[in-house]
């Protein structure tokens, strides 16, 4: 339970959200509209939810820390004094407990976004995200449906081992009844939030605590109240024809910059930002395997039986493996527990040369 | 400081704790006429003086205004779920029923006598052995049945089964056991924030009474004054395992700390009907969750694959069947205060029975779902993937 003090976990993850936040201000050239806003992905949360909360009376939020400390990493920050504590709840922390009561007041016609402090604590209430909310609907031939978003940092942060440091994309992933969306940039965080709100679903929505602090640039719609992205669709962020790398979360970062890399030795990269878990876009890898006819997936989440894994095997099920002309490359974390040491922690998470070295590797080049 | 002044509030109450040396009588049948029983207007009753105990609470009032009308009633009620869950028997037995099978029977005077004093509007939620409130709360008998033989008519559509029953006043129908226990507190907390005054009974057995998640659930509730009547539905067995030999403290009333407990005859009717009216009043004056524990028994096994004979004696549910069977108490109330005569009410069995046996053919008669079923429901309409896998790749829906 010391480790529950997150608080202290959120000073390696803003050292590192610094460095990576120039990542985001390069990126600023893939946004279709300029428009010169920008925004933290933490920014782009809270403003989600705000913006939610001030359109549907139903729409609460309930979890550790979430109002008057104002969220353990402050995604929840000013809600509180905004909504009072009817709608912004702390909750003990006791994550069965709480999941099942969110999916309850679901059941009751409420729409709760559910954060937990992290999604490791998640496993505590891992029963009823699946028996309860993924399943009910189904059950009872229609009679509960189960409007819940489920929500807080998914996957490694820095320097926190092993009961700390896991994707859970896969678990949630194979669960019929869930949709799992795992946002990389503070538009699809704001988007994709909103649209998990709105959704009549339950939705996994794995956030990533070392993206927090990174500041994107936001295009003029994206600044709307309504701006919604669609759950399901991935979005090229980068445009190539030699070889696509596919991605979630934090890897679309490296991707990127793997394809900024590659650039320089004439390879063009296309990256696909997955956006969203279940469903899988399948249909965008496929298109764009088309073009590239090589694929390289990255993930920052166990390799076994992983999100590269359903991808690999997606692809072969469907019209994608007749144009591919090498193997299909996995970028995954490694297959041990998160170790704590910083040189070991290094090796067990792929970065940007990992994805170009599987790229390369992909393009039959060795060097 | 809120803590301490909580404290001082409970300390006074202790006195209740008194009546720990006596135990809770479950006689179906020793309530006792107050005054004249009336065909016409209601009259009252006075429940035998062990009928409730109470924890950090004073206990329901002995003395009950009943009607013929509602005591004719309920005994029809009792008497169509007996010969449902009895038909689910014989079902099961001709291998039309498949899987899990959990049934009711000795349990009657619960689910009739709960349902008796809510509405449409209180929620009840519960595990999955519970298909009487199927009966009670908007569904009927074919609706039912036609679950157990996953046919189209059942409530859930034939995808759910036994375990999984719900209609619109009946939250289900929950297969994890004690999961359902915060579910009720979410739907107590959707009340309170609606701000209605409705109440959810979240219902669970012995056995579940020990996962951690029921704890929890106290917690919160308490904590944030939720209208939430927990039920402890205490048949004395959970599967095989009694309740001594499942949990160190076996007054469930009394497991909830700060929360306020009653336990409660649960083979009589009349004693269940005035605790669900208590709690009601109970939680509608904003005083918090309740803990209600219902005394009961359970005369069948577990489940269906089970005789229920090896962890208990055949002695022990024969002496519980003839001496405290809840139908039979309640019959003997109405022929004991003239309020119908034996013949009136083979009657209502006989009707009961012919009820039965007709639900049952309409529900076999009713197909198989369609295999377009397979697919809906998964999400809710309009918002599904593009696409569901099925068995191989070429076994593809699209929505």
């Amino acid at each position: 339970m010391a480790s529950r003090s997150a608080f202290s976990r959120l000073v390696p993850a803003i050292t590192r959200a610094q460095s990576a936040r120039s990542v985001g201000a390069r990126l600023a050239r893939g946004y279709a509209s300029q428009s010169g806003h920008t925004m933290t992905v933490r920014e782009a949360l809270n403003a989600a939810m705000e913006e939610e909360m001030l359109r549907d009376e139903n729409v609460f939020i309930l979890g550790e820390e979430v109002a008057r400390y104002n969220g353990a990493y402050k995604v929840t920050k000013g809600l509180l004094d905004k909504f009072g504590e009817k709608r912004v709840v702390d909750t003990p922390i006791t994550e069965m407990g709480f999941a099942g009561l969110a999916i309850g007041s679901a059941f009751a016609g409420l729409r709760p976004i559910c954060e937990f402090m992290t999604f490791n604590f998640a496993m505590q209430a891992i029963d009823q995200i699946v028996n309860s909310a993924a399943k009910t609907h189904y059950m009872s031939g229609g009679v509960l449906p189960c409007p819940i978003v489920f929500r807080g940092p998914n996957g490694a942060a820095a320097g926190v081992a092993a009961q700390h440091s896991q994707c859970y994309a896969a678990w949630y992933g194979s669960i019929p009844g869930l949709k799992v969306v795992s946002p990389w940039s503070s538009e699809d965080c704001k988007g994709l939030l909103k649209a998990a709100i709105r959704d009549p679903n339950p939705v996994v929505f794995l956030e990533n605590e070392l993206l927090y602090g990174v500041t994107f640039p936001m295009s003029e719609e994206a600044m709307s109240d309504n701006f919604l992205l669609p759950i399901g669709k991935a979005k090229v962020e980068r445009e190539g024809t030699d070889v696509t790398i596919v991605a979630h979360s934090k890897m679309v970062t490296h991707s990127l910059e793997a394809a900024d890399e590659l650039a320089k030795e004439g390879i063009k990269a296309e990256v696909i930002n997955l956006r969203s878990i279940r469903p899988l876009d399948i249909e965008t890898i496929n298109k764009s395997i088309k073009k590239t006819n090589r694929l390289v997936t990255a993930e920052g989440g166990f390799p076994a039986f992983g999100v590269g894994s359903e991808i690999c095997a997606q692809v072969i099920e469907t019209e994608g493996f007749d144009y591919l002309d090498a193997p299909v490359e996995r970028v995954t974390g490694a297959d041990v527990p998160t170790p704590y040491a910083v040189n070991l922690e290094n090796l067990t998470f792929p970065d940007t040369n990992s994805v170009i070295k599987a790229a390369k590797r992909a393009l039959y080049r060795t060097n | 400081m809120a803590s301490l002044a909580r404290i001082r509030v409970a300390v006074p109450r202790r006195v209740s704790l008194q009546p720990f040396a006596r135990t809770i009588q479950t006689a179906a049948d020793t309530t006792q006429l107050h005054q004249d029983a009336s065909h016409s207007e209601p009259f009252t009753v006075k429940l035998h003086e062990d009928s409730f105990r109470g924890y950090r609470t004073e206990t329901p009032s002995l003395d009950v205004e009943v009607t013929k009308e509602n005591l004719l009633k309920w005994y029809r009620s009792m008497t169509v779920i007996r010969r449902t869950e009895q038909a689910a028997d014989a079902l099961y037995k001709q291998k039309l029923i498949r899987g899990f099978c959990h049934l009711a029977i000795g349990q009657e005077a619960v689910s009739v006598g709960l349902d008796s004093a809510t509405t449409f509007d209180d929620n009840i939620i519960s595990s999955y052995r519970t298909h009487p409130f199927v009966i009670l709360r908007g569904g009927d008998i074919k609706s039912l049945i036609g679950e157990l033989l996953g046919r189209v008519c059942g409530v859930s559509k034939g995808k759910g089964g036994s375990m999984h029953v719900f209609t619109e006043a009946f939250q289900g129908g929950h297969g994890i056991v004690g999961a359902q226990v915060p579910l009720g507190a979410g739907l107590a907390f959707a009340q309170k924030y609606h701000g209605k005054k409705h109440a959810t009974f979240a219902m669970y057995g012995d056995g579940a009474s020990n996962q951690g998640q029921v704890f929890e659930s106290f917690n919160m509730a308490k904590l944030w004054n939720l209208p939430c009547i927990f039920v402890c539905e205490n048949n004395k067995y959970g599967m095989g395992t009694s309740a001594e030999r499942s949990s160190s403290n076996t007054e469930y009333y009394t497991r909830g700390d700060l929360i306020p407990g009653i336990q409660v005859n649960g083979m009589d009717i009349i004693a269940v009907h005035q605790a669900t009216k208590f709690a009601k009043d109970w939680v509608n004056s904003d005083k918090g969750p309740l803990l209600v524990e219902f005394v009961t028994y359970r005369y069948g096994g577990h489940s269906m694959s089970d005789p229920g004979t090896t962890y208990r004696t055949r002695e022990e549910i024969q002496r519980i069947r003839s001496t405290q069977d809840p139908i039979r108490g309640l019959q003997r109330y109405i022929s004991e205060w003239g309020l119908a005569s034996e013949e009136d009410l083979k009657a209502i069995d006989k009707e009961a029975k012919a009820e039965v046996d007709a639900a049952v053919e309409e529900a076999k008669a009713s197909p198989f779902p369609d295999e377009k079923e397979l697919w809906t429901d998964i999400y809710s309409a309009g918002f599904e993937p593009p696409a569901m896998r099925g068995r191989d790749r070429e076994e593809v829906f699209r929505f």
